[in-house]
């Protein structure tokens, strides 16, 4: 990432920075590509550039630690450029590739390409994640030492679960030595069988086969004993059910090394709304949309911190992977550009305070894989989000950065929106002045 | 249309009224059936495409027959369910044939929501006549017709459905339409075949004992125990399923009463759900249900094909 060497003023807006524990109108001095000074009252050389950011928010960029950039192998889904043009526009200025791409990043290679692109591209910053398995077969351990060297920060097989408990015993084990954390994808296979979403009510209405809370469970619990057993840092992904905030909740306040993060759709939706839509795909995703109580569990766990972050699962994937039946439509939708209105709407409710909102897209992730960013304080990098929280907008999947339209808020008016994204000091997203 | 409905893809959506308009007007095509000349003329010039991607026999030649018998012509169209390997999608296949300008798009599909994917895009009505575990509308009404036939009324009848609930589009439809006709449901099979929140659905009872769900029933909806079907260990295997939840004569006569009626979707599984004695009993309405198929079809294309009225055979669509 080039530095800029510009000197950027954001004035006039309400600098909402958890890490620093900061909530006040500031003025956000960026330098050098490192954050000067946030202060009530600055003078502006002439040469400097002024962002107005009145009535908006200021905040750390967003991280996202869980976004599939489908490169390579699947470009015509997404790219590493595509994928970090939807994050900037989305807000966020860092993300975590996954690692299930073709070939997967399994070798230092793949993670070089992916960390070429990205600086070519010149958007969001991009952390590669490295498989936990060669291959991701769940078979033999892959050569995490290289790949952690090369630039992974953390190791995953997400798509699937590792099934193998051996195994996951020594991926816990091994990464002890680089400190990084293993990113779980926790479904039991056995148990989800032929399961296409939750099972529950709404399956047996729609007559699909449903895929039970347990499976996330059994499967939380089991790594929660292996990070017992290892002392290894485990961090569930996408958490979406009752049982396993449970666990999660269990190991931290037994003192585990465990982090877990939620996606705006399990925060948002129910396995009703996928009874709702009349089996649209875009409702279709792994972990599925799970039950009212569940909603309410992860919704309380991310306030309390049980649930430590918010990633997206950004999961692009074209319109003739989904228009299919249902049982036979990939996994997976979009989020990068709809995550911060659809979880303001949880602010909005009560149910989440502002600074913790923000806490868990910024100092939260940073923190569990040891980034960079995540705060304004002076020295960090200068990786800003303005966000407008009373922007009004409909979500047309024309009209958003993504390669890919596969988004179950088509049509929907969403309340909340980026307008700005600075790395590295650099302005790497301006909404057009028409949308604002 | 039936009702306010373009489609047919499952009684869920189906009011009361709208139920009763397709068994009135089957109670007229039921009639056509019995006459020596076996035809009218109410969907002269209409196309209906018959797209299976299930094996079926009974239900595609129900359709087939309803079709000519008033008139239409019928096309079947067989196809592999499993579409992505064959190159070609769903949405693609019912694109296709909409561009032979069909009237009306019979679809069985492996997949629950398939024939709701299709009518998303076709032009054309579409007609579902199975998918996955979700409905079989047809299957629903021919049992509601077949049953008000019989009974007289559903109103205040209790109906017990015997089998394996979780993969059965039958049950739903049922569930679906029985009671708003005022029938009181009662579910009966193992916990492993109960899909959890079906008694919501209707509001039925769930039983696990055939005794307590056959006992002081109005008439008992025998389901076939489908082998293909079961990827789970959902039984133990067909001889203990069949003393636990399966029908014999010893088992009829204590615990039916005697003017309990038997329906079964088929094709019957001979001596698992149903013994020979009884499925060919005078308890039995199987073949009932065959005959009555063809009507309820014949309501059900003539309503969603846009028949005339002038043309209709008794003269004027009753509602």
């Amino acid at each position: 990432m080039s530095e800029a060497s510009e000197v950027v003023f954001i004035e006039g807006g309400r600098v909402i920075d958890p890490a620093s524990g900061l909530d006040a109108a500031r003025t956000v001095v960026l330098r050098g590509g490192r954050v000067a000074e946030v202060a009530e009252r600055v003078e502006r050389p002439r040469d400097a550039r002024a962002i107005d950011a009145r009535g908006r928010w200021v905040t750390p960029g967003f991280i996202d630690a869980h976004v599939h950039l489908r490169e390579p192998g699947q470009e015509y889904k997404e790219t590493v450029e595509t994928g970090a043009r939807a994050a900037v526009a989305g807000g966020f200025t860092s993300v975590l590739a996954m690692p299930n791409t073709v070939p997967p990043n399994d070798s230092v290679a793949v993670t070089q390409l992916v960390l070429d692109r990205a600086a070519r591209a010149g958007l969001a910053r991009v952390y590669p994640v490295g498989c936990i398995s060669k291959g991701q077969k769940g078979e033999e351990l892959a050569e995490m030492g290289e790949l952690f060297q090369a630039g992974c920060v953390a190791f995953s097989d997400d798509g699937k679960p590792v099934s193998s408990s051996g195994l996951m015993r020594r991926a816990l084990e091994y990464a002890r030595t680089f400190g990084a954390p293993l990113a779980v994808h926790e479904e039991d296979l056995q148990l989800v069988g032929k399961g296409v979403m939750n099972e529950g009510p709404a399956a047996t209405r729609l007559g699909l086969k449903g895929n039970p809370a347990q499976a996330e469970e059994v499967m939380v619990s089991r790594d929660v004993a292996l990070a017992e057993l290892t002392g290894g840092r485990l961090h569930v992904c996408h958490l979406s059910t009752a049982g396993a905030v449970r666990a999660v909740r269990d190991a931290k306040a037994r003192g585990l090394r465990v982090t877990a993060e939620v996606a705006p759709h399990h925060l948002a939706l129910t396995d009703d709304d996928v009874a709702r839509s009349g089996y649209d795909t875009d409702f279709k995703m792994a972990p599925p949309l799970r039950s009212e109580a569940d909603r309410a569990a992860v919704q309380a766990a991310l306030a309390d911190g049980t649930i430590d972050c918010i990633a997206t699962d950004h999961a692009p994937h074209t319109a003739v992977e989904k228009a299919l039946e249902f049982d036979q439509a990939l996994n997976g939708i979009i989020g990068l550009e709809t995550a911060f209105p659809v979880c303001l709407a949880l602010v909005r409710a009560g149910k989440l305070t502002e600074r913790r909102l923000i806490e868990a897209l910024t100092a939260a992730p940073a923190r569990i894989f040891g980034l960079p960013g995540g705060t304004l304080a002076a020295g960090a990098p200068a990786d800003v989000a303005i966000l407008d929280p009373g922007a009004e907008w409909r979500c047309d999947p024309e009209r958003l950065h993504s390669k890919s339209r596969n988004t179950p808020w088509k049509g929907t008016s969403m309340i909340g929106r980026c307008t700005h994204a600075l790395v590295g000091g650099n302005l790497v997203y301006e909404l057009a002045r028409g949308e604002r | 249309m039936i009702g306010t409905h373009r489609h047919l893809t499952g009684l869920e959506e189906l009011s009361r009224e709208e139920i009763l308009q397709v068994l009135d007007l089957a109670t007229s095509m039921k009639e056509v059936l019995s006459r020596p000349l076996k035809k009218v003329p109410s969907l002269r010039g209409k196309l209906v495409v018959n797209l299976f991607f299930e094996a079926s026999t009974r239900t595609r030649s129900s359709f087939e027959i309803a079709s000519k018998v008033l008139s239409a012509d019928a096309v079947n169209w067989t196809a592999s369910s499993s579409s992505v390997t064959k190159g070609e999608t769903l949405v693609d296949t019912a694109r296709n044939l909409e561009a032979m300008r069909p009237d009306v798009l019979v679809i069985r599909h492996p997949c629950g929501g398939a024939p709701r994917l299709v009518a998303d895009h076709v032009g054309c009505a579409v007609v579902s006549a199975g998918d996955g575990a979700h409905e079989h509308p047809s299957q629903g009404l021919l049992d509601c017709f077949t049953l008000r036939e019989k009974l007289g009324t559903l109103e205040g009848k209790t109906i017990a459905v015997v089998g394996d609930i979780s993969h059965s589009r039958v049950a739903r439809s049922d569930l679906h339409s029985m009671p708003k006709l005022g029938a009181k449901m009662r579910l009966c099979g193992p916990p492993t075949m109960m899909p959890i929140g079906i008694e919501r659905i209707g509001g039925c009872t769930v039983h696990h004992d055939l005794r307590e769900a056959v006992e002081g029933a109005d008439a008992v909806v025998m389901l076939r125990i489908q082998h293909e079907r079961i990827g789970d260990p959902l039984i133990p295997g067909t001889r203990e399923y069949s003393r636990l939840w399966g029908l014999n004569a010893r088992k009829a006569a204590e615990w039916l009463k005697p003017e309990c009626v038997i329906l079964h979707p088929g094709p019957i599984n001979r001596g698992v759900e149903l013994s020979p004695e009884v499925a060919d009993g005078p308890r039995s309405l199987i073949l009932d249900q065959v005959q009555n198929g063809v009507a309820v079809r014949m309501a059900i294309l003539y309503l969603l094909a846009g028949g005339s009225p002038e043309v209709h055979p008794a003269g004027g669509a009753r509602s």
